[in-house]
């Protein structure tokens, strides 16, 4: 290919490589160059087309940075309050136990606030799929202290970094509800890189495959990062994630469903 | 268990009366928490999501003992919380199912935002508050102190529920349909104001026939995204301040059309009365026996009951000064409807308010007593 000129040959559908899935909308996303998000929302998006589940899905976005999750989905989505989400996913499947029913949520909405909610939602073994987007901040309110914020982790509210003596310490939410036996396959995943984010989504197609046999919750924690709260480059974000937050939420498989 | 209820022991299983068409034809006796409760059934409700508090734990009980998963397919589910059950109501009418709660006023509190969220989203729904005394713990002793709560607001943000005040354990039951109906016509929440009285008291009730769970849904909720439509949302959400506006304005125009369609209210006596006390729900129940111990000493009283205390009964309150000389507003509060007793005579006659609080209920003659220290003495 010469210059900046497309070569018309190469439009061809055999040479096709790569495409936005169907089942995202043209709506230009809002998440921050570099951010985590996107590439979460599209790996869901693309595993419900190759299911072709698109018309059997019922999401519930939360309020945090993916708050506009439904903007960007075509399907049909509820936006729940800050927390509750687990709770609207569970009205929804109870009431509609044939369709496909997840939350997606962020650390600030899934353990801190809605704790009660998701706890309980594992417990009872609720049969969606909860992804949950760990990135030790709150985003969308400007970088403060979320519960999964690594200790001596600087934020808006903890700007010497997060004092246990304080402020606690982070919160493995995830391993807690692997504890429960209402959950049938528990999994922490990235997108950090090409090869993570194929590993995830061989974990969310596991999820969605799981849910039709009603056998309880799949929890997948996604850790990201946020190189807006975290005061860096989208690289350096990218570096900080896998020199310091995975080394404390480490990736893999929490809970196996038993073959 | 059993004692509680019309249920009875067989063998190893409970066994309600059958829902048959011949049995709506007949009398029982029960609790009106057990008349709400299988009100629901009856009415073809696809979901019941509570958590107990006294004084209307007998609605989720009645139900679990009932058992409607292998009549009709109801789904009855004990949440974490009241914060919970109400966000499971979210998704349940979000995905345009037929859905209801209740609880009792510390409840409701903890219900406020999702029933702000439900309202913003203009979802359809029934939440039914048996009243308790407040603030705070308060008492499990019946109250009406969550009138404010109810008819104004509650949770943030200009949103009105549509909300009915049962008067006697028939009223329980007929309401639960009769709010259905409204909340889908309306895409709106709907709620009973109870109390604990009537909650808990027995009386004689007939229930209507079974109706079949809904097998269409409304064309905005989430039953999934059919290659012939758009995707549906629900969401309260909007960051852009024009079209926000304009979507309370639409809200507004709504509750404009449900005020002038939907008042209820109910008179007694009003006809020639001279004084008339304004009451609902336990309150209107012993001013009836206020008005017959009045009109027995000469004093020509009525009562005006409103049914929907919101919308209020405004204008026909305001008729009646026409030839009442004054009102007294009754309730189990220390005076929150009778703020809006004055707001519909405009100060053309008299207004004064008797109450009683922390659960205790009025006496007949102490009602009495106060019609004539307060408005025909005062």
């Amino acid at each position: 290919m010469a210059g900046n000129v497309l070569n018309k040959e190469m439009i061809k559908p055999e040479n096709l490589v790569y495409k936005k899935t169907k089942v995202l909308t043209d709506n230009v996303m809002h998440y921050c160059p570099g951010c985590g998000h996107g590439t979460a929302h599209r790996v869901i998006a693309e595993i419900i087309e190759e299911l072709d589940i698109q018309s059997e899905v019922i999401g519930v976005a939360p309020v945090g940075c993916s708050v506009f999750m439904y903007n960007y989905m075509d399907f049909d989505m509820q936006e729940a309050a800050h927390g509750r989400a687990p709770a609207v996913a569970t009205g929804i499947k109870r009431l509609w136990p044939d369709k496909y029913v997840f939350s997606y949520q962020g650390d600030g909405d899934l353990a801190a606030i809605g704790t009660a909610e998701t706890i309980h939602a594992c417990n009872r073994g609720e049969n969606i799929i909860m992804f949950f987007i760990n990135n030790g901040i709150y985003g969308m309110t400007g970088g403060q202290m979320a519960p999964t914020t690594l200790e001596g982790m600087k934020s808006s509210t903890t700007p010497y970094g997060r004092d246990w003596m304080q402020m606690g310490h982070p919160l493995k939410i995830t391993e807690l509800v692997a504890n429960l036996p209402g959950t049938y396959y528990v999994t922490r995943q990235a997108v950090h890189t090409p090869a993570y984010v194929r590993k995830l989504k061989r974990a969310v197609r596991k999820a969605f495959e799981y849910q039709p046999m009603n056998k309880g919750v799949s929890f997948i924690e996604v850790v990201s990062n946020c190189n807006s709260g975290w005061k860096m480059t989208p690289l350096q974000s990218l570096k900080w994630m896998d020199e310091n937050m995975l080394d404390f939420y480490q990736l893999g498989d929490i809970k196996l469903p038993e073959e | 268990m059993p004692g509680r209820g019309n249920y009875c022991l067989q063998g190893e299983s409970l066994v309600i009366y059958k829902l048959t068409s011949k049995m709506a034809e007949e009398y029982q006796l029960m609790k009106g928490n057990e008349a709400i409760a299988e009100a629901a059934i009856r009415a073809g409700t696809d979901g019941y999501f509570g958590y107990p508090i006294t004084p209307q734990s007998e609605v989720m009980e009645y139900l679990t003992v009932a058992k409607p998963h292998e009549t009709t397919g109801m789904v009855v589910l004990q949440a974490e919380s009241e914060v919970a059950s109400i966000n499971m109501l979210y998704g349940g009418a979000g995905a345009g199912k037929k859905v209801m709660t209740s609880s009792s006023s510390p409840g409701i509190s903890l219900m406020q935002e999702g029933i702000s969220y439900i309202a913003g989203s203009e979802l359809p729904c029934l939440i039914v508050n048996v009243a308790r005394g407040g603030p705070g713990l308060g008492t499990i002793q019946p109250g009406q102190a969550d009138y404010f709560q109810s008819t104004k607001g509650g949770g943030h943000g200009d949103y009105r529920l549509i909300v009915l005040a049962p008067a006697s354990v028939q009223e329980m039951a007929d309401f639960v349909s009769l709010s259905f109906d409204l909340a889908f016509k309306y895409r709106n929440p709907v709620m009973i104001l109870s109390d604990g009285a009537i909650g808990q008291m027995m009386e004689k009730v007939k229930f209507k026939e079974q109706v079949p769970r809904m097998t269409e849904f409304p064309d905005w909720a989430t039953t999934g995204k059919t290659p012939d439509r758009e995707r549906n949302i629900i969401t309260s959400l909007d960051l852009d301040p024009a079209r926000h506006e304009r979507f309370n304005e639409k809200l507004q125009r709504k509750y404009r059309e449900v005020e002038k369609n939907e008042v209820r209210y109910e008179e007694f006596m009003c006809d020639d009365a001279d004084y008339v006390f304004v009451a609902y729900g336990t309150s209107a129940r012993i001013c009836q026996k206020s008005v017959e111990l009045a009109r027995n000493e000469g004093i020509k009283a009525g009562l005006f009951r409103p049914i929907s205390l919101w919308p209020y009964p405004y204008k026909e309150l305001d008729a009646l000064t026409s030839h009442v000389k004054g009102m007294l507003s009754v309730e189990m509060s220390s005076g929150q409807m009778v703020e809006d007793v004055r707001l519909a005579v405009h100060d053309n006659i008299k207004v004064g308010h008797y109450g009683r609080m922390g659960g205790i209920i009025p006496t007949p003659d102490e009602i009495v007593e106060a019609l004539k220290k307060q408005i025909i003495g005062g």
